[in-house]
């Protein structure tokens, strides 16, 4: 039976009734549209569907979307239209961090996270932190590349 | 100003130059259109009941609960499916001796591997249709399984289809020159059997279609994530009993190919069925299980080879015997005896070796179907070949580099061909090999390694020479009688604005074909490239043409695009020389404006559209203005521009745990004309590190009774981050003389070599103990195993 | 893979989530953070009839040090421990251990109770708790119980828990100065379940180790000490604890490795481990 669940998605507050089994994922895309949170395994391994949930990235295949009754969720959309992650888009840009760009809003939003708790990691870091996010494309070098550029230059604007 | 003129030559060019690709900003935002997630009214969804045997008889289906089931609206037998949806056979005419046998897209009264579709059941929801799936009762009857290619090949093996005779789908062999004078004048022989998982693509957006049939237009039009537009247009109206009018293929943003969305599956070909018969629009999307179960797989090849030597260096012949198993059936349409059939043209091919033996055979078995991945029989060749060169250099003792140095194709032997025949225009072995060398700087990795080696430390160097078959002539599939295109078509327009749009037949997959494309059209036009609009991916709006595959995106579909561009350009130049009553040959276009013989900007292209579109009236009345060009382009002087380079990979070998850490990769490679310097890298990273996952991780693994074991994204492993190194590119270029661009491709490059130099640098670290590995990938139990730690 | 149709409940408090699952014991999974149920019912390799999702339940999300111990929330997040000042203070082999738990998304979600009675033999944090001797506090229809953790893992996902009972926290006692700690996995790739893995305890005197606990993961159905090596090593005999392996372990063949592989493997992990503990020491 669907439960009623109210959070705020993006700083929007969203009421719906949702099917238990329905992940989170498939709610942000089927019923909000939102389908930059992108699908590849749904056993949570792939990464391609990273959210924030209550400000820390998940997997939103790994997350029903009755379990985000009251959270508040970040999506690709949102932390674009925020400005938050500019310099990270930009940074991924200039070095074609992406190429068939369907890792890319989980990625971006791990790498968000990554330089939020460690602002200055080396590239094994960067490497480590982003482990859990699969890119078939890049072979990885470029993102690191633009993670680390991204860093360096947040450390510039501080100072 | 001549059309012949060098594309670098030319002011405000952008050929050459790192220019960002204009599709980026949008998928960084999630902006991005891919098929899984469109959504058309009346939408339905399909899953499907497939077989969990290899090989079983379909006694019956009772779909009775299925169909009362919430949400269903439809369950569809394989024969039911076959009244709208005719069978196919997956051979080529050129491919003498391959057979196959008729494959439909829902099984009808057998199911040969392990997730074969069996039935469609189409719901509201996936998961309604996930749900009545699993009330489908399929009773089989198991039949014997024929689950590995030694066993297909043996003389008492049950044939899969009976009506073939036995289970050998193809063999070629070749002899050239003289083999056995060579191996017994040889000083030194040395052997080894290649073995190469089987592993597959796994795209990070499962293949998805969703096929929209209207009956008022009596038109299917098909949202598909492919790499080949139009052969889908024509497969699909082929077999569903339409003309090619009355289909329309889309492409949008696709979540990444590699080869493995060119082909026909049988699972796409029953959801555009289903969208006819149920008169709405039906969207598949795999899930990521069905992905390892129905993706082609590739490679899997056991392969024999032999070298000689002689004690100066020189390699006088190679040998090999390879063998490969496809599955059940060839894949539609371009056969799956192509991998097998390359591993023969390629063996010893960057070498001027004359000496030369092959067999290839290729085996049906009851696993899922195989068929062309990137860099297609590229890596088993690769690392058959110089896998053998590392082996004779240390049977004579002799440096890796230097037997290379001995024996590669001198730079200035060309035109040359190799023993298998392959026909060579221009090519740069030894430039490649010394800038490799110079880049990684060998000789301190050489002396790092002997200190290292002194405390314990095993790091081992592997270099790898190969060559690349890219921007394939009409050779490949087209006089085998598929209708696959060998020429690409592109049309440009100036718009009224002055801006510049290009329809294009080649496909964007995520290289940067839209970028490559705007920046030929905009430095064959004189535009800037913010002015220039790519649109791809629509059979009803593009020039015909063959779209994303064996690295000819660029290479040909870039070269119609400059001729188009060139074409455009002459035709705004006659406008101009009307407007300005100047001879249009003394006028050039730069950054959007005509300029003269001073270069003095002289008037607009937003003028002269002006001019054309709202004011014809102010022109000759004898004068009509053209503002669209369309030119096409298909390579007619060699059969494929071959590209070559070379890798090399520093590793260290944990021998205690047999673990491999990746410390560097190094790349030199030619793709002839480079256009975009920063899309030819990362095209060599990402195609380095699917090598790589084949090195060291990626195998699909089957049991006795050819159940796929790990059809998961937790149990198939990838390379992530953290396994894989920084990877360091140099260029060589060589444009080909074949097109005005003169580039080539350079899309599998990176993937054609990365084994060959893990494996090679593996052997090198663990030479003190005499280890010689020639099994991918190269797991740590293994790696143990050829120390003697564990048996 | 959609996961099959399931009910759905987030009780408020323990009480009434013990509540429920006394009434639906058969059909009902309790729902923690989901980072291994979710695969599992998407993969439709689970289809339960009702999730309690205890989630909620801030109560036991936490991480409190006492004079010798530390006790630590059943529904506290591995990014917690991971974070934690007191567990990298009191406790280093929890964090050492927890970064090898996957990956930061799953980190961010997954809980240390979910880990432990999930008992995934090849699981990181199982075997802390055995080396650790940690006490492990469930409570149920009859009332709340304390399991050693050497009791508690019973199999591959089979622990002591009873039809209806929540794992609630963890109790690791025994801390002081004089411990010390090693970790050491052998994983294909970052973050994956490791071929073998081994966590050790033990007391560190001047002259030697005492209290040696060494567990190994991935190695059988559940994390096993290895009580004869434990005792060599604290004798000072790598080598004799080495070859007292091979009686200690009975390893799991399986597509990753061979018995002997991961026999082998453990003899090199164990001197991996103990020579952190000298490191740590010097």
């Amino acid at each position: 039976m669907n439960q009623p669940i109210r959070l705020t998605v993006n700083g929007e507050l969203v009421t719906a009734a949702v099917a238990p089994r329905q992940h989170l994922a498939d709610f942000l895309r089927e019923t909000l549209g939102l389908t930059g949170t992108h699908i590849g395994c749904e056993h949570g391994v792939c990464g391609a569907c990273s959210v924030r949930l209550d400000g820390a990235v998940v997997r939103g295949c790994l997350v029903y979307a009755v379990q985000a009754d009251g959270a508040r969720v970040d999506t690709i959309e949102g932390v674009s239209d925020s400005g938050e992650i500019a310099d990270l888009q930009a940074a991924f840009a200039t070095r074609n961090a992406l190429q068939c760009g369907y890792c890319t809003p989980g990625m971006l939003l791990a790498a968000q996270e990554l330089l939020l708790v460690n602002a200055a990691p080396d590239r094994e870091t960067i490497r480590d932190r982003l482990s859990g996010n699969y890119c078939r494309c890049t072979g990885y070098h470029a993102i690191v590349d633009a993670v680390e550029a991204t860093a360096r230059a947040r450390a510039e604007a501080k100072r | 100003m001549s059309e012949g003129l060098s594309p670098l030559d030319r002011p405000n060019s952008y050929i050459g130059r790192a220019v960002p690709r204009p599709n980026l900003a949008r998928l960084l935002q999630g902006r991005g259109l891919y098929v899984s997630d469109m959504t058309l009214p009346r939408m339905v969804h399909v899953a499907f009941v497939r077989s969990p045997y290899a090989h079983a008889r379909i006694a019956g289906i009772d779909a009775g609960a299925a169909r009362t089931a919430p949400g269903v609206v439809a369950v569809v037998t394989g024969a039911e499916l076959a009244e709208v949806c005719t069978p196919w056979v997956g051979v080529l005419t050129h491919m003498k001796g391959l057979k196959s046998a008729p494959q439909h897209a829902i099984a009808v009264d057998r199911a040969c591997w392990v997730g074969e579709a069996v039935a469609a059941v189409v719901a509201t929801t996936r998961a309604e249709a996930e749900d009545a799936a699993a009330l489908v009762e399929v009773s089989y009857e198991e039949l014997p399984v024929v689950a590995d290619m030694e066993a297909a090949l043996a003389p008492d093996a049950p044939a899969i289809h009976p009506d073939l005779g036995d289970n050998l789908a193809f063999e070629r062999k070749l002899d050239a020159g003289d083999v056995e004078a060579a191996f017994a004048s040889a000083d030194a022989v040395a052997q080894a059997e290649f073995v190469f998982g089987r592993h597959t693509g796994v795209t990070l957006e499962a293949r998805a279609m969703l096929a929209d049939w209207n009956p008022g237009e009596q038109r299917l039009t098909v949202y598909q994530g492919t790499q080949a537009p139009h052969m889908m247009q024509n497969i699909i109206a082929k077999h569903l009993g339409l003309e090619e009018t009355q289909v329309r293929v889309v492409c949008k943003d696709v979540g990444g190919s590699f080869g493995v969305k060119v082909h026909v599956y049988a699972d796409e070909m029953a959801t555009a069925a289903l969208a006819r018969m149920l008169r709405r629009p039906v969207k598949y999307v795999a899930d990521r299980v069905e992905s390892f179960l129905t993706d082609i797989h590739a490679r899997d090849h056991r392969c024999k080879g032999r070298i000689a030597v002689n004690r100066q260096g020189d390699i006088l012949a190679f040998e090999i015997d390879d063998l490969t198993a496809i599955g059940p059936y060839s894949m539609y349409p371009r056969t799956s005896a192509i991998e097998a059939n390359q591993v023969v043209n390629l063996v010893g091919g960057p070498y001027k070796t004359p000496n030369y033996r092959a067999r290839a055979r290729v085996a049906f078995t009851n696993r899922n179907v195989m068929c062309q991945y990137r860099a297609v029989g590229h890596p088993i060749a690769c690392s058959v070949t110089e896998g053998l060169v590392d082996l004779a250099a240390r049977e004579i003792g002799m440096d890796p580099v230097e037997i290379r140095r001995r024996n590669l194709l001198p730079d200035d032997s060309y035109p040359a061909q190799s023993a298998s025949g392959m026909k060579f225009e221009a090519l740069s072995h030894h430039a490649a090999l010394d800038k490799l060398v110079a880049m990684m700087n060998y000789p301190a990795l050489r002396a790092e390694q002997t200190d290292l080696r002194a405390k314990g430390i095993y790091r081992g160097v592997g270099l790898a020479s190969f060559i690349e078959v890219t921007n394939p002539s009409a050779a490949f599939y087209g006089v085998g009688g598929a209708r696959i295109s060998s020429q690409d078509g592109a049309s440009v327009r100036l718009d009224a604005q002055g801006a510049v749009v290009c329809h294009a037949s080649v496909t964007e997959q995520g290289q940067g074909t839209e970028a490559i494309l705007a920046q030929v059209v905009a430095s064959a036009v004189g535009a800037t490239l913010d002015k220039v609009r790519i649109i791809l991916g629509d059979t009803d709006h593009t020039p015909y043409g063959g779209g994303t595959w064996a690295s000819r995106a660029a290479g040909i579909g870039g070269e119609a695009a400059w001729r188009a561009g060139v074409a455009l350009r002459e035709n705004i130049l006659k406008v101009a020389g009307v407007m300005l009553q100047a001879d249009p040959s003394a006028l050039d276009i730069t950054e959007g404006q005509v300029i003269d013989a001073t270069g003095q900007a002289r008037v607009g292209l937003d003028e002269i559209a002006r001019v054309v579109y709202f004011r014809p009236d102010t022109l000759p009345a004898d004068f009509q203005a053209e503002l669209i060009a369309t030119r096409h382009y298909a390579p007619k002087a060699y059969p494929f521009a071959f590209t070559n380079g070379v890798q090399a990979s520093w590793l260290e070998v944990d021998i205690k745990t047999g673990f491999i850490r990746l410390l560097g990769h190094w790349v030199v490679e030619d793709c002839g004309r480079i256009l975009n310097p920063q899309l030819v890298d990362e095209q060599i990273r990402g195609g380095v590190v699917q090598g790589l996952g084949a090195a060291l991780f990626e195998k699909c693994e089957y049991d006795a009774r050819a159940q796929m074991l790990n059809a998961n994204m937790a149990d198939y492993l990838v390379p992530m981050a953290s396994e894989t190194p920084d990877i360091q590119i140099g260029h060589i270029e060589t444009p080909t003389a074949d097109s005005m661009l003169g580039a080539k491709g350079a899309g599998e490059a990176g993937t054609a070599g990365a084994a060959a130099a893990v494996v090679n640098a593996v052997n090198d670290a663990l030479s003190p103990f005499g280890v010689r590995l020639a099994e991918i990938p190269l797991t740590p139990e293994l790696v143990l195993k050829a120390l003697g730690v564990v048996l | 893979m959609k996961s099959a149709a399931f009910d759905y409940v987030r009780p408020g408090t323990l009480e009434q989530a013990l509540q429920i699952l006394s009434e639906r014991a058969e059909g009902a999974r309790v729902l923690a953070g989901g980072q291994s149920l979710a695969p599992a019912l998407n993969l439709r390799l689970a289809a339960p009839e009702l999730l309690v999702d205890i989630g909620g339940l801030a109560q036991f999300r936490y991480i409190e040090e006492g004079a010798d111990a530390l006790r630590i929330g059943a529904l506290t997040r591995h990014v917690d421990v991971e974070r934690s000042e007191i567990v990298a203070r009191r406790c280093p082999l929890l964090s050492r251990a927890i970064a090898h738990v996957a990956h930061p998304a799953i980190r961010n979600r997954g809980t240390l109770g979910g880990s432990l009675a999930l008992a995934d033999p090849a699981a990181e944090l199982p075997a802390c708790m055995l080396a650790l001797d940690a006490v492990i506090h469930v409570a149920g229809p009859g009332g709340e119980r304390r399991i050693a953790a050497r009791d508690f893992f019973q199999g591959v996902f089979e622990t002591a828990l009873r039809p209806g009972e929540v794992l609630t926290g963890v109790e690791i006692g025994g801390l002081g100065p004089d411990r010390t700690y090693g970790f050491a996995e052998l994983s294909r790739r970052r973050g994956d379940f490791a071929i073998v893995g081994l966590a050790l305890a033990a007391r560190r005197s001047s002259t030697a180790l005492s209290d040696v606990r060494l567990a190994f993961f991935g190695v059988a159905d559940r994390p096993v000490l290895a009580r004869a090596a434990a005792s060599a090593l604290g004798a000072g005999d790598m080598s004799a604890a080495r070859a007292a392996l091979a009686t200690d372990l009975k390893p799991v063949s399986d597509a990753q490795a061979s018995s002997a592989m991961r026999l082998h493997l453990a003899g090199v992990l164990l001197e991996r481990a103990f020579n952190e503990t000298l490191e740590a020491s010097a």
